[in-house]
């Protein structure tokens, strides 16, 4: 789009010419970007086919299974749909932040507290209340609780500028123990012998849609994402913030209330990876365990770089992330490849995305759009 | 107090020792790259990667030495992938930091699982080397001069950067780096070198800390054994403000934190892990509430350097 505009613009006399060899110049930008995208994905899986050989593992068996059983089987379609629901939460919840300049890393222990509060409550608001009154009920416990634990690294940033890198991190550890001491001290499900809470029965948990198994709770995570892309690109509350993001100094002196909308941005983000929480409990798990932390926070950090804070280049890469997750898990148990490998297999994607996006960087600079 | 009997003490300085100096070499690797002016996000995979190999080659050699030379070894590795993608080709610190992490785990269980997964192989513990005199003082003679060469060694690094920091060409052309690199540049000095040796140095101090942790503490590698300790020397070297004293103190007290659980049941006291473990981050929650400050960061922290580029 740019290219065509800045081109006509220079050369305006013969724009019947001009505008058809730009139409072929933007076949050829679309092209392009489509090979940028999934040339490292093909060459990330063709570096982790080369180790799965060295393993001994059969890539082409290995990597159809996992298409297979996270995209192309129904049941795994619908656990790689439902699985994306808390993901595109905390992906929304990481978007709002870095978008405003604020490093909220802190999602880990947002999630896992809201996740707690959660399973503790919904089993027993349910026998007191009707179903849909308890869900809309624990999906505002889950982001209060999350936005409750950012107050203190909110309150520092905004009034004393203490780095939110330290105190979200340093939150993070302190509320992944307190999780648990939580779950093996207070809200103990007395039925059982294994530390774990109350289990909200399936019947009481978050809708189905239509007949299948996928959660609502991937309805909530697209909502979620779309709404935040919406505000930060569209309203001029999305324009203060990135703002403030930009250069701070610069908004405090435009007259923006930085330190309210630091608060903001903090109980925003906070908020939404505590709904994380809520949503993976009243649509997935039921219960929280002793123990249980999926840590999704740091895994999509590097994610929602690489979609530059976009909301739709986003919801591409989680729905990629789930699929291979949930693929990787059963090709765990069926070939014996450990579910390490997936790990492997996203640290080679994201630096060969890193790169394409750096060459197609160096390439624009050349041409000078 | 009965609690502070001199059996509890010393279980308590010795845990807080042993569980420090992992922490004190992160956050002195941490504190270089940073000065440098590259958040390093990575330093949990070195970590590992140098307790895998710590490990591997302690017990291929059957020698402790050659152990925390390969742990030197696997951090730089890492740290050399990080130095050519950041710092080289300028790609996002927080991107291929988290990458690397990630990468590491995933690379040293799959080695694990392949190798170790049925055997499960441990190390004997490595020497003792007592300094006459010093460690018959009761208590502290235990925990500070009675030790392995390489806490000794460990601790001496504090001393030697807080010198190189504050008194040498090197030192200076390194906080330059990361403050004002385009001056840095313009006095005729190579950035990408700077950083590149700061980077790969904090690799090497990174796996040694790894290697520590694996060969003197566990005496056993398991998969994702560093447990997020790197990402605490992340913090570590954001609460010291430049400063290697305060990384110690700051490494001493979490590492008291974690063995305090042992050290309690070591007194006879019940208190569930989980709560002991709160307490540093509480603590460090705690100092900065009352006496929050600025973390100082130089200014060009996170920021890939182009030359010319404004």
């Amino acid at each position: 789009m740019t290219a065509s505009v800045s081109s006509t613009a220079k050369s305006g006399e013969i724009p019947t010419t001009k505008r058809a060899e730009d139409r072929g110049e933007a076949t050829k930008e679309r092209l392009l970007t489509l090979l940028l995208s999934v040339g490292p994905l093909i060459a990330a899986l063709l570096i982790a086919s080369l180790i799965l050989v060295l393993m001994g593992v059969d890539p082409l068996a290995y990597y159809g299974y996992i298409v297979k059983r996270g995209l192309l089987s129904p049941t795994g379609l619908q656990a790689t749909l439902t699985g994306m629901g808390p993901m595109l939460l905390i992906a929304a919840s990481l978007i709002v932040a870095f978008r405003a300049g604020i490093w909220n890393l802190g999602g880990d222990a947002q999630f896992l507290l809201g996740a707690v509060f959660v399973a503790a409550s919904a089993p027993l608001l349910v026998q007191i209340m009707p179903v849909w009154a308890m869900l809309i009920i624990s999906l505002a416990i889950g982001a209060t609780i999350g936005a409750i634990w950012s107050i203190v690294p909110a309150l520092l940033r905004a009034y004393q500028g203490v780095n939110e890198i330290i105190t979200t991190m340093m939150m993070t550890f302190l509320g992944i123990s307190f999780a648990n001491v939580l779950v093996k001290l207070l809200f103990l499900d007395p039925a059982t012998t294994v530390p774990q809470t109350r289990t909200l029965a399936v019947e009481d948990r978050l809708p189905r849609l239509f007949d299948t198994t996928v959660s609502s709770g991937v309805l909530i995570g697209l909502a979620a994402i779309l709404i935040v892309h919406f505000i930060m690109a569209r309203t001029s509350f999305g324009l203060k913030l990135r703002i403030v993001g930009a250069n701070a100094r610069a908004a405090i002196h435009a007259g923006l209330p930085v330190s309210a909308l630091t608060v903001a941005v903090f109980a925003m983000s906070a908020g939404l990876s505590g709904l994380s929480g809520a949503t993976a409990i009243l649509g997935q798990y039921g219960n929280v365990r002793a123990d249980w932390n999926p840590a999704y926070s740091l895994t999509i950090v590097p994610l929602v770089f690489l979609a530059r804070f976009n909301g739709f280049a986003t919801i591409a890469y989680v729905f990629f992330f789930s699929m291979l997750s949930i693929g990787s898990e059963s090709a765990a148990r069926r070939m014996g490849v450990p579910n390490y490998f997936t790990l492997v297999t996203m640290a080679v994607l994201l630096i060969l995305l890193g790169i394409t996006e750096m060459l197609d960087k160096r390439r624009r600079d050349r041409k000078g759009i | 107090m009965s609690l502070f009997t001199e059996a509890f003490m010393t279980a308590l300085l010795v845990g807080a020792i042993a569980a420090g100096i992992p922490l004190l070499l992160a956050g002195l690797g941490e504190q270089l790259s940073e000065k440098a002016g590259v958040l390093n996000i990575g330093i949990e995979g070195m970590m590992l990667s140098g307790a895998y190999f710590g490990f591997l080659i302690a017990w291929k050699t059957d020698s402790a030495l050659l152990g925390f030379l390969g742990g030197i070894g696997g951090g730089m590795i890492v740290a050399a992938l990080m130095a050519l993608l950041c710092v080289r080709l300028g790609l996002n610190q927080i991107v291929i930091g988290i990458a690397l992490t990630l990468g590491a785990e995933g690379a040293t269980a799959l080695l694990h699982h392949v190798q170790f997964s049925q055997s499960y192989p441990r190390l004997s513990a490595p020497m003792v080397f007592s300094i006459p005199g010093l460690s018959q003082i009761p208590v502290l003679g235990t925990a500070f001069f009675s030790r392995e060469p390489i806490v000794y060694l460990s601790l001496a690094l504090v001393g030697v950067f807080a010198y190189l920091y504050r008194r040498t060409y090197w030192g200076i052309a390194l906080q330059a780096a990361g403050d004002k690199p385009a001056a840095l540049d313009s006095a005729g000095v190579n950035v990408m070198l700077i950083r590149s040796g700061a980077v790969l140095l904090t690799g090497g101090l990174v796996g040694l800390g790894g290697a520590f942790m694996a060969i003197v503490g566990a005496g056993i590698f398991v998969p994702f054994m560093t447990s997020g300790q790197g990402f605490i020397g992340i913090v570590l070297a954001m609460l010291a403000r430049g400063q290697p004293i305060w990384v110690l103190g700051g490494a001493i007290l979490f590492g008291a934190c974690l063995s305090l659980t042992t050290a309690l049941q070591v007194a006879g006291v019940d208190i569930p892990t989980d709560v002991i473990q709160m307490l540093p981050f509480a603590a460090v929650m705690l100092v900065l509430v009352f006496l929050g400050r600025k973390a100082n960061l130089p200014s060009a922290l996170g920021a890939a350097y182009v030359r010319g580029a404004r």
